[in-house]
């Protein structure tokens, strides 16, 4: 009987002790030498493996930034300037600003404008009605209210507000990790930049119908009527397939489309009531002045008895 | 069981199966017409392709059988004015797959028919047509499988290159419950339909032809066996009631014990599949110059007054089947395009019925409600009820963790949809909503 505990005993630890030499020179012979650089990067970055910056994680980011050596391309949206500045400090290389992003609801089809024509009482996911049919609304674009966003976000930055049915972004919390904007099926939720003084403004619609259907099925939907283009003054807003669209990057949010809008629906974040009462005015005075300069040329091309029309 | 006159063995498919309730109410109601409806609007796409393109104007004046959008391709579809009048408007209407498609409208006058489409009972056995020019008489008549999945026919009918096919199997077999449309088809049109099947075998040149039908249509079994019990090539061929019989792979393993490969077509073991409803189709696409306008479509439900078998004008709106069974019971939860398995719930009911519409069921609220779910308890019935042999719980929990690539090695795209993994879950787990999700993704992998 003793004998049997010694001999597995003994024959346990000359095995453990083989393995660990064998092991040791193994460790040493194949000795992968890591960029150490790649662990600094890592530590200074958020570790929320949310996949924003379009990486698998943030270790692969690490890996990616340290190989590279360039930050024109790769950037931690959730982290944001600070952290890549300190990621450049790191790399020993000049730091490269970007725009802070935040996502936009881009609907208003709130229970009170849209109404419901049908019951869904399928699978609760959005992903799953949308690939069975368009929608409990008459609007095939709007949102379907069940949350596969709010589920999305690791950030526990979205709610559904329960009295819209529409999802809610907070804004502080907000990323831009772009994980809402690929789990919406109707591509509602868009990345938006944050804007100067997080001011932004954008058309909460996406309904490309005719006009009369769109307003049919969704009292706030944008009929492509095109006042808010017309009255733009940077060529920002676009009207394509019955839709208005502007564009971030030549909007100089001056504010003045605001109120052109028959149903509201130009989203304007952070402005206060007097801005957007000044840029109406404005609006109003500019356009009373252009007509004034229309009236006299027409009036003075009569006078030059003219027959052309001048524009 | 009833004193039979046949006495060949019941057959039916190995691999998992559930038995619905059969709820057949309309199985005796005979093929009646619907009057016609004062305005059809006929989508433009009502089969798998691509869409056919609108050649028609608005306030142009057509016949019934008038082209109104011509095929795009070999894979594509004619669709046919089936009412005549005056065209209407042309825009995007819901239909009963749930999404807006682009649809004519046409404002019902008279019915007046093109000359060219013999009208009369009267059945012409005699084939002249040559394999070609049959292919392309189905191909300008606009026949696509009836049966729901909307296959143009004329591209079945056509033997790949390459490929032998040795039979040819008509789907008589209807395993949704409460349908009845092929049921009295094959009733009230059995020469027409042998006739078909004769067509069929011409243009795919085989000798051999099988009809499948279940048990539970001793009728329509028995009526086939005097038919035909003097011919050699087309046998009768009864099976076991179990659902999804109809499904073209559990039939051909059904009757011929072979088995189409994954990602296959029946075509890969030398057979071909037709509906009942189709066949009936292709003969007259054939025989009698008429292309497909009408169908038959089963308006039924437990509290339906008058469950129907309607031979309905494509194009009808769905309301007016209702009201001509009887109305709409006060009980109705959910109206479904199709059978209670693998129908799909429509939310409007003005959506046009459709060359696949094989019925429009009313379910009371009661029966439709979806019941709690809860976890996954791994009893393996999911599996068991697969048809296809996969894993249903696990594509589930793959679906809802996004692993698409995963889902692609368990062979998701193999899933016929037949809902029998719903069915059976205790758990209610909604699995079937999950796979045809997972089932999108992974066709955007490719």
């Amino acid at each position: 009987m003793n004998d049997v505990v010694l001999y597995t005993v003994l024959s346990l630890t000359g095995i453990g002790l083989l393995a660990a030499v064998v092991l040791y020179y193994v460790s040493k012979k194949f000795h992968v030498t890591e960029d150490e650089r790649i662990a600094r990067v890592e530590a200074v970055l958020p570790n929320t493996n949310c996949g924003g910056c379009g990486q698998p994680g943030c270790h692969a980011f690490a890996e990616a930034v340290v190989k590279s050596g360039d930050l024109s391309v790769l950037h931690c949206p959730v982290g944001g300037n600070p952290v890549m500045k300190q990621v450049a400090e790191v790399l020993g290389v000049k730091a490269v600003e970007k725009d802070p992003y935040i996502a936009v609801v881009r609907c208003s089809g709130s229970f009170e404008y849209r109404k419901k024509t049908n019951v869904y009482d399928g699978a609760p996911s959005c992903a799953i009605a949308a690939q069975l049919y368009s929608g409990d609304t008459g609007c095939a674009y709007g949102c379907l209210g069940m949350g596969d966003c709010v589920v999305a976000c690791d950030f526990e930055a979205m709610y559904m507000d329960e009295k819209t049915g529409l999802p809610v972004i907070i804004e502080d919390k907000c990323t831009a990790c772009n994980a809402c904007v690929k789990s919406c099926p109707k591509d509602i939720l868009e990345l938006w930049p944050k804007g100067k003084k997080n001011q932004r403004i954008y058309v909460a619609c996406l309904n490309e119908e005719k006009g009369s259907t769109a307003r049919k099925e969704c009292a706030v939907a944008c009929s492509g009527c095109a006042k808010c283009a017309e009255a733009c003054r940077y060529e920002a807003i676009t009207i394509d397939h019955n839709l208005a669209t502007i564009d971030p990057d030549k909007c100089k949010l001056c504010a003045e489309c605001i109120d052109t809008c028959d149903v509201r629906n130009i989203i304007a974040t952070n402005f206060s009531p007097e801005k957007l009462q000044q840029a109406s005015e404005h609006r109003q005075k500019r356009e009373e002045r252009e007509r004034k300069k229309r009236e006299e040329e027409k009036a003075q091309a009569t006078a030059n008895n003219n027959p052309e029309p001048t524009v | 069981m009833k004193n039979r006159a046949f006495h060949k063995e019941l057959k039916t498919f190995r691999l998992g199966g559930v038995h619905p309730q059969d709820n057949k109410l309309s199985a005796s109601a005979p093929l009646a017409q619907l009057p016609l409806p004062k305005q059809v609007t006929i989508p433009i796409i009502q089969h798998i392709g691509a869409p056919a393109k609108v050649v028609v104007q608005r306030g142009d004046t057509v016949k019934v059988g008038q082209v109104i959008a011509q095929h795009e391709g070999f894979i594509s579809s004619n669709i046919h004015a089936s009412c005549s009048g005056r065209i209407g408007i042309i825009e995007e209407v819901m239909d009963s797959s749930g999404f807006k498609h682009l649809a004519v409208n046409i404002r019902v006058k008279g019915d007046d028919w093109l000359e060219t489409i013999d009208r009369t009972d009267t059945l012409v056995e005699e084939i002249t047509l040559s394999r070609d020019e049959i292919v392309a008489r189905v191909m300008e008549a606009g026949v696509v499988g009836m049966g729901g999945a909307g296959f143009p026919s004329h591209a079945k009918i056509k033997v790949p290159e390459g490929k032998t096919i040795d039979t040819l199997i008509i789907n008589g077999v209807e395993c949704e419950p409460y349908l009845t449309a092929d049921h009295r088809l094959m009733l009230e049109k059995p020469r027409e339909i042998i006739v078909g099947v004769r067509i069929l075998m011409k243009a795919l040149g085989v000798s051999r032809s099988i009809i499948g039908i279940e048990d539970n249509k001793h009728d329509a079994i028995e009526l086939f066996e005097e038919l035909l019990h003097e011919d050699k090539q087309i046998e009768v061929q009864p099976l076991e009631v179990q659902y999804p019989q109809g499904g073209e792979k559990q039939l051909i393993q059904a009757l011929l014990n072979r088995e189409v490969p994954s990602g296959g077509l029946p075509a890969d073991v030398g057979v071909i599949v037709h509906n009942v409803g189709t066949t009936f189709a292709i003969y007259e696409a054939v025989q009698k110059n008429k292309p497909l306008v009408e169908r038959v479509v089963t308006v039924t439900g437990k509290d339906v007054k008058q469950p129907s078998n309607f031979w309905v004008r494509i194009g009808t709106p769905v309301i007016e089947l209702i009201t001509a069974a009887g109305g709409l019971p006060e009980s109705t939860g959910k109206v479904v395009s199709g059978g209670p398995m693998m129908g799909k719930a429509i939310a409007d009911l003005e959506v046009p019925v459709a060359k696949g519409t094989s019925g429009i069921l009313m379910i009371a609220q009661a029966e439709t409600k979806r019941a709690e779910e809860y976890n996954c308890v791994h009893c393996g019935k999911c599996i068991e009820a697969c048809p296809m042999g996969l894993e249903p719980y696990r594509l589930l929990l793959l679906s809802k963790a996004g692993q698409s690539e995963k889902s692609k090695r368990e062979n998701v795209l193999d899933c016929i949809e037949c809902g029998s993994c719903s069915f059976v879950c205790p758990s209610n787990r909604p699995i079937l909503d999950y796979i045809r999700l997972s089932k999108t993704k992974v066709k955007k992998l490719k």
